[in-house]
């Protein structure tokens, strides 16, 4: 290869000064002399670059027949979720609910709804579009982003659902996050709803955190260095949103404290655990019914228990998988009621619920559930009576049972059947539910 | 007061003096790696076995602490593991393996990836857009993520960078007689066709020059259909095909459905170390894929 490139180029270069002779055969012999050498010179030196470059090319492909070099740098570094920067994805998700009676008065005697709780519209509706955004900001923060696209009163309009920032970099496993985000107590609490196992929230967290506790805050978090899952932190909260009402306190208005604990035994089975405590300061907080609201001055101190067991073949997940989850809620509420008379009712009493449930993939792509949840009202008293905190004897419960089949991981289409015993009037209710996703492959907690 | 410091000191010393680099691969060939070299001064731990899909993990709260306590975390990449490591990643709170540091190792970028497609859709199935993930079925790619993970460990841990060069020299040496020994072996098994469940293989066809004829799934990702599978029996029976290939932890019903229908042999190949009893080691899970494949050569 060398020795044929080397005698190409002389050959070129005889030719060449061949042909400069001819041309040039009145000008004089020195000249020419002259004319040549310093050709020769300059393809001498090209030749020798030559030389250099195919030694340096050869030595090239003898290293990459031993080391193949890696594919590019670009495509090495896109492996996360950040194909596009930031990550986007958008999720789909719509519903429709019949019910036997119309859910419009909808409400639990002794356990007045507030925040986002409640039954959905009879007939179809698409309820949330989502849209996520997110990415690390530098090497020290990451950012996360939903906006979900809500219809209310016929017009469509932008909502800020989460919008928080988080510390990638802090030593000793801590982590700090501020901005909107929903609080890490409960299992369910930080749950987006396209990740929830049927299509509503159960009673417990409807009655005592108007669905979700979503606030406005700063979080911290501290992993223990051990085997065993342990998590530890907190959160400081304005304070302005079911059921911590009214920014008290200088916009400093609640706080939650949790402990999360959780181990695999064996290949095949995982658990997590947890308690958490919320406590919520309102001013003028409704719940309650929209003709008859009531607004509660005070504080309330939630205590939560949550347990989730997970069961896999092997941990081969998706071939067979079975869920067990349950979770206790207790709302110790002190305060005043104040109702549409504009009567003002001290309050101090505690209610509570709990629900567990089941959920079984026997094959890919079908999933089986069943669930019971379950509420229990105290006593709060006579002067009570005849107000939306008056329980009247009974235990509201439900019993819900859901099928969904899911072509890809991108695409899930639920069937829910719920008897509901809690309401005024038994109910059975029948929802569809479908949840696409778009974009970003996201990945989803335990 | 004086006495308890003691005693805590004391006990705290033996752990303290064990400071080994614990390494955490998402995959068991990662960690059998990492084992070759490291020998007793690393910790390794898999988060996954060979009896699992890696694509669908649960972000186990085990894992979450394993990634708190890693000073390595190595995965294959290019998507194999979205769908849970950055949950992992985000919960850990552990600068030190977030991507980008230096404890970060995606072993797939050390390698020349196969099958990336030119363009990406999602109607295509669960498709990578950086390639393909299931790069440790070509020793050649062990070989390769083996140097990179080496220079990684003497990076974090200078203080025993001799001990991993001489590991990795003692598995090299080893390592490269293997090969030649398996590359002989194989030689039967040149432009024999094989259908495979799903696109798990492209790097132990590309090794061997194998032929995939098929895949089970129609489309990466979802189930084989029984349309799918009477067409294939139809278009590969009757000595279409040599092989039906499944790793362990995909159902087995498909390919012996067309494994019966078409009379076309039908295996179990590990996908990683541990696939199978005899697998249990980089070597043997080598040696077991080729006994299987000549097992039914004829």
């Amino acid at each position: 290869m060398k020795c044929l490139l080397r005698s190409g180029i002389c050959l070129l270069l005889l030719a060449f000064s061949v042909s400069t002779f001819a041309q040039d055969s009145n000008e004089s012999a020195a000249d020419l002399r002259k004319a040549i050498n310093q050709l020769r010179q300059e393809y001498e030196s090209r030749i020798q670059a030559l030389e250099k470059r195919v030694a340096e090319a050869e030595q090239q492909s003898a290293n990459s027949q031993t080391s193949p070099q890696p594919v590019t740098a670009a495509s090495s570094v896109s492996s996360g979720n950040s194909a596009f920067n930031p990550a986007m994805g958008v999720i789909f998700s719509g519903q429709a609910w019949n019910y036997q009676h119309d859910p419009e008065g909808y409400q639990i005697p002794g356990h007045p709804f507030g925040g986002e709780a409640g039954p959905v519209a009879e007939g179809l509706s698409i309820g949330e579009t989502e849209i996520d955004i997110s990415a690390n900001v530098d090497d020290k923060f990451t950012a996360w982003l939903t906006t979900p696209i809500v219809i209310e009163d016929g017009d469509a309009g932008i909502e800020l659902e989460e919008a928080w920032i988080e510390t990638t970099a802090l030593p000793a496993g801590f982590s700090a996050r501020v901005g909107r985000f929903f609080s890490n107590i409960g299992y369910l609490n930080n749950k987006h709803a396209h990740a929830w196992d049927f299509i509503d929230q159960p009673l417990a967290y409807q009655a005592f955190l108007g669905g979700q506790y979503l606030d406005d805050g700063l979080q911290l978090r501290w992993l223990a260095p051990t085997d065993l899952y342990i998590e530890l932190g907190g959160e400081v909260l304005r304070g302005d949103r079911y059921p911590a009402v009214g920014a008290t306190h200088s916009g400093i208005g609640s706080h939650t404290l949790f402990a999360h604990m959780g181990g695999d035994v064996g290949d095949s089975n995982s658990w997590l655990a947890g308690v958490s405590y919320l406590r919520a300061d309102s001013t003028d907080r409704i719940s309650g019914s929209v003709n008859d609201p009531l607004l509660f001055t005070g504080n309330a101190d939630i205590i939560i228990a949550d347990f989730t067991w997970k069961w896999s073949p092997y941990g081969n997940w998706q071939q067979k998988n079975f869920v067990f989850q349950t979770e206790y809620l207790q709302n110790n509420e002190k305060g005043d009621y104040t109702l549409s008379g504009n009567q003002v009712l001290a309050y101090d009493d505690h209610r509570s619920g709990w629900h567990a449930q089941a959920i079984f993939q026997p094959f890919p792509q079908w999933r089986f559930g069943a669930r019971y949840d379950i509420l229990s009202a105290g006593n709060p008293g006579l002067i009570f009576s005849g107000t939306a905190l008056e329980p009247l004897g009974n235990n509201p419960d439900r019993y819900s049972f859901m099928v969904d089949w899911s072509n890809s991981e991108f695409s899930r289409l639920r069937l829910q059947l719920t008897r509901d015993e809690a309401g005024l009037v038994s109910d059975t209710q029948f929802g569809l539910q479908y949840i696409y996703s778009i974009g970003a492959h996201g990945a989803h907690s335990f | 007061m004086n006495r308890i410091l003691i005693y805590t000191l004391l006990i705290m010393f033996p752990l303290m003096s064990h400071a080994e680099l614990r390494i955490f691969a998402c995959e068991p060939e990662w960690a059998a790696v990492a084992d070759e070299i490291g020998h007793d001064k690393v910790t390794t731990y898999s988060a996954t076995t060979a009896m699992q899909d890696p694509h669908y993990i649960q972000a186990r709260p085990s894992l979450i602490a394993q990634v708190r306590q890693a000073d390595i975390v190595i995965c294959s990449g290019a998507q194999l593991e979205i769908g849970w490591l950055p949950m992992l990643l985000a919960k850990a709170n552990n600068p030190s393996v977030q991507p980008g540091s230096p404890g970060h190792i995606v072993a797939s970028s050390f390698v020349q990836r196969l099958e990336a497609p030119s363009s990406v859709d999602r109607s295509q199935g669960d498709v990578h857009p950086e390639g393909n993930p299931h790069i440790q079925t070509n020793p050649h790619n062990i070989a390769l993520v083996a140097i990179a993970l080496t220079e990684r460990m003497q990076q974090l841990d200078p203080a025993n960078a001799a001990a991993y060069a001489d590991g990795l020299k003692k598995f090299q040496a080893r390592w490269d007689e293997a090969i030649s020994r398996w590359e002989q072996r194989a030689l039967p098994l040149k432009n024999k066709k094989v259908i495979t469940h799903h696109k798990s293989w492209p790097y132990l066809e590309q090794w061997l020059g194998l032929v995939e004829v098929a895949n089970l799934e129609d489309v990466p990702g979802v189930p084989p259909t029984v349309s799918h599978l009477s067409d294939l029996a139809s278009r590969y029976g009757k000595g279409g095909a040599d092989f039906i290939i499944r790793a362990p932890f995909q159902d087995s019903k498909p390919s012996e459905w067309l494994s019966e229908r078409g009379g076309i042999p039908m295996l179990a190949l590990p996908l990683t170390v541990g696939g199978n009893d005899k697998s249990t080691n980089l070597f043997s899970f080598f040696d077991n894929i080729l006994d299987q494949l000549l097992g039914v050569t004829p």
